[in-house]
């Protein structure tokens, strides 16, 4: 059954081959691998549970930043002061680092989100979420007609359930992807969301058709980063 | 363009009959106004008579919208038919800073669709806080002798629609995008310039965040020999901009994006004499870019210093030192815009050598309230005391004292526009710990051209009543965390005769005080109130007062309203009533 559906797959996959030859086996060994995946969702798991939640509705007002526990709580920033332009603040934030924005909490984590068919795109501080969850939220009230689908009790999507995933990008619903650090696209909710929000460049909305061809591909990237 | 009256009809038997008396007067008046180029006095010759108001309208070559909601597209047009440069500002500026959700309008569209009838001639346009798209820009391209085309802070466009106007306009001189958000389309806009020699004189795109062809830029610049202003986006390496400095030593302004190499350069690789490239740019007067600058290259920009007018080091992460090192040749400059990460030690610096300066901005590198700025009461009291002809300030820092303030108001009696940012809110003078009503009172009392203040830390009343009764002539003034009661905005709206933009936010400020500006809010471009104490039957009151006022609110993104105060307030006047444009969470009462 999992052969047939990685061969489903690789039919209508959109994307480039995969790197080196036999791809064919190397697929199969990655679907079959699922244990080491799950594995590593164990682990992080532990760490996502410590994190407490915030309170989304508080956002646009004053937004509380729950640190860590080694590190102080900062103080809540109000929205828009100082009045600096987010243009700004955005730019000085993707600075290298130096001895002044060391000391600081990280900034902010400014990504661009495109939705296919909207005629312009947003700006978001993945710093601002705790979870896949509220993420969703947030992204679909910006973009009100795209659901994201079921995360599941972990907040993250339930590749070891296959009919699930293909259900989910089967659907007309939206899918949100992204662009991670070394310029693939993959699937939101592939890794735990502290490494989301560090690897993600920028979001793309798409079709739950569209993404079909970046699941596998999603599941071969974990297992080689883990 | 169509003609407003029948031209002369010549006389048969082809004698030619002299135009009749009155059309003689109007074409000297014609004339005449032609000479007329500042708005101000073309508004006041247009209210002189009929007959003055239709030639000033013919001879109007620049049409300023200062509120693209004040007015409807086809008003504007029909009234100033030949106008071939236009100038529109859309959201207000506190839309810059989050407080406003962002699809409040401001749409470009009515208004390039109405051009596209009536505006054919068209050649130059400016548009600040719009939203245009990528289709707007592509009908603006399809105008004959369209040749300018600047966006400052403007979104909704992408590479794509650079990609069309670059290919389309044939006569295009100038493309300035400022501050702008475009999006990556992932077009090589750059490649789609046409061929051959180009008449470009300006080319700004360092706000465009997408990596550019390099190949293609350097030919772009190669055959544009008019070419005077390029500012580069920070995707340019230092040595990509030696190769673009060597072809283009004409240049006048500078955007040196990076300012860093792409990759580490080892030890001993052959590096090009960056110095050797400015030394060969005689004309070089404004200097700006340095986004991720690498401090060890700063001393190839010394040969150009002594001519600079205007230096940008806002991106520019630099010790006090380093800063010392440039600014001790830059004698010339008169705008000069830093990082506070020089420090008061660099301020110093700037206030020894800088003697002609005339705008000074301080941006903070982190910028939250909490943060430690490094700049203080000192940089800004050694600034006034060596820079005298100051006219124009924006300071951000943590600690600040009346005395440094009232200092500013005695050194610099030609201040015009004074912004003072304490980045804590309600922060009192560190010194002291009295609010800093006394400083602001001061710069209100002694600069007397003052027409822009920007009030922070901790603010009373009295601060307001000083406002009110000494700003004679301030147009702007922004307030945000400040007063204690209606009073404070009572005094502002009963006294600032010239008040203009009024933007508050976060301030104690209800109904009582707003009824007390009803006689000047159609005198004024616009009043922005949020986080105030207003209600919503205040506002509907003004509302109902004041039928050619807009009177929107707007709501954040909460679905739950908190309590019975309005989030926003924006009203404005408008000669077309109520926008049909406005998004859901905009009432418009």
């Amino acid at each position: 059954m999992s052969n047939l559906l990685v061969e489903d797959l690789r039919g209508i996959e959109l994307s480039l081959g995969l790197p080196g030859g036999g791809s064919e086996a190397e697929t199969t060994v990655k679907v079959t691998g699922k244990r080491g995946f799950s594995e590593t969702v164990d682990l992080k798991l532990n760490f996502q549970q410590i994190q407490s939640a915030v309170d989304l509705n508080e956002k646009m007002k004053s937004p509380t930043k729950e640190k860590d526990p080694a590190k102080p709580p900062a103080k809540a920033q109000v929205v828009g002061w100082p009045p600096v332009r987010s243009f700004r603040k955005n730019i000085m934030s993707q600075k290298s680092t130096t001895a002044e924005t060391d000391k600081t909490s990280g900034g902010a984590a400014f990504v661009k989100v495109c939705m296919d068919g909207a005629p312009y795109l947003r700006k978001v501080d993945l710093k601002m979420y705790r979870s896949y969850q509220q993420f969703s939220d947030a992204l679909a009230k910006m973009f009100s007609s795209f659901t994201m689908g079921n995360y599941g009790t972990q907040g993250m999507i339930d590749f070891m359930n296959e009919s699930k995933l293909m259900d989910l990008l089967n659907s007309s619903d939206y899918v949100p992807t992204y662009e991670d650090k070394d310029g693939d696209w993959m699937l939101v909710g592939d890794v735990p969301w502290e490494m989301f929000v560090e690897s993600c460049k920028r979001l793309r909305i798409m079709k739950g058709s569209e993404a079909i061809g970046l699941a596998p591909r999603a599941m071969e990237k974990c297992k080689s980063r883990c | 363009m169509r003609e407003d009256r029948p031209p002369p009809t010549p006389s048969r038997g082809g004698a030619y009959s002299p135009p009749p008396p009155d059309q003689v007067l109007e074409n000297v008046l014609e004339h005449v106004l032609q000479f007329l180029t500042f708005r101000r006095d073309r508004n006041a010759a247009a209210l002189v008579c009929r007959s003055w108001h239709r030639a000033e309208a013919l001879t109007r070559l620049e049409l300023f919208i200062g509120n693209c909601y004040a007015v409807a597209p086809r008003r504007a047009m029909e009234r100033f038919r030949r106008a071939t440069a236009v100038t529109i500002k859309g959201k207000p500026r506190f839309a810059d800073f989050n407080l406003m959700p962002p699809d409040w309008g401001a749409n470009f569209t009515p208004w390039v669709t109405f051009m596209a009838q009536c505006y054919r001639a068209l050649e130059k346009l400016c548009l600040k806080r719009m939203f245009v798209t990528d289709e707007d820009l592509e009908l603006l391209a399809s105008f004959p002798s369209f040749r300018e085309l600047v966006l400052i802070c403007c979104d909704g466009f992408g590479t794509s629609g650079l990609a069309v106007v670059a290919s389309k306009c044939r006569k295009l001189r100038v493309l300035d995008l400022i501050e702008d958000e475009v999006t990556d389309d992932e077009i090589d806009w750059i490649s789609c310039f046409p061929e051959g020699e180009t008449c470009l004189e300006s080319l700004i795109f360092d706000c465009v965040e997408c990596p550019i062809y390099f190949e293609a830029l350097e030919r772009l610049v190669a055959r544009s020999p008019s070419l005077k202003k390029l500012k580069l986006n920070r995707y340019v390496s230092i040595v990509q901009l030696y190769r673009l400095m060597i072809r283009a030593p004409q240049l006048t302004h500078l955007g040196t994006g990076s300012f860093s190499p792409s990759e580490i350069v080892a030890q001993g690789d052959q590096e090009p004499d960056y110095s050797s490239a400015f030394d060969a740019c005689r004309s070089l007067v404004c200097l700006s870019g340095f986004r991720e600058i690498v401090p060890d290259y700063l001393p190839a920009i010394y040969p150009v210093c002594a001519n600079l007018t205007s230096l940008n080091f806002s991106y520019a992460n630099i010790s006090a030192e380093q800063l010392r090192s440039v600014i001790r040749y830059c004698h010339k400059l008169q705008i000069f815009w830093v990082l506070d990460t020089v420090c008061d030690a660099g301020l110093q610096a700037v206030a020894a050598t800088c003697k002609d300066l005339r705008e000074l901005r301080v941006f903070p590198i982190d910028a939250r309230e909490d943060s430690e700025a490094p700049v203080s009461d000192v940089g800004l009291l050694a600034i006034s005391e060596g820079c005298r002809k100051l006219q124009s300030i924006l300071y951000f820092c943590q600690r600040m004292t009346n005395a440094a303030v009232i200092a500013m108001s005695e050194n610099c009696p030609e201040l015009v526009v004074f912004r003072l940012c304490i980045m804590g809110r309600h922060l009192p003078d560190h010194v002291t710990r009295e609010p800093m009503d006394e400083g602001f009172g001061a710069i209100v009392k002694n600069c007397k051209k003052l027409t822009r203040l920007a009030t922070s830390g901790l603010l009373t009343d009295r601060a307001f009543s000083y406002i009110g009764q000494y700003g004679k002539l301030v147009r702007t003034l922004s307030v945000a965390f400040a007063g204690d009661s209606d009073t404070g905005l009572k005094y502002v709206l009963e006294g600032c005769p010239r008040l203009q933009k009024l933007e508050i936010r976060d301030s104690p400020f209800g109904d009582s005080a707003l009824r007390t500006g009803l006689h000047r809010y159609y005198n004024m471009r616009f009043l922005w109130m949020s986080s105030c104490r207003l209600t919503r039957r205040g506002c509907k009151e003004i509302a109902q007062q004041m039928p050619h006022l807009v009177v929107e609110m707007i709501n954040g993104e909460e679905e739950e309203v908190k309590d019975d105060y309005v989030d926003t307030l924006y009203m404005y006047r408008s000669l077309d009533g109520p926008r049909a444009d406005a998004p859901s969470f905009v009432t418009i009462l």
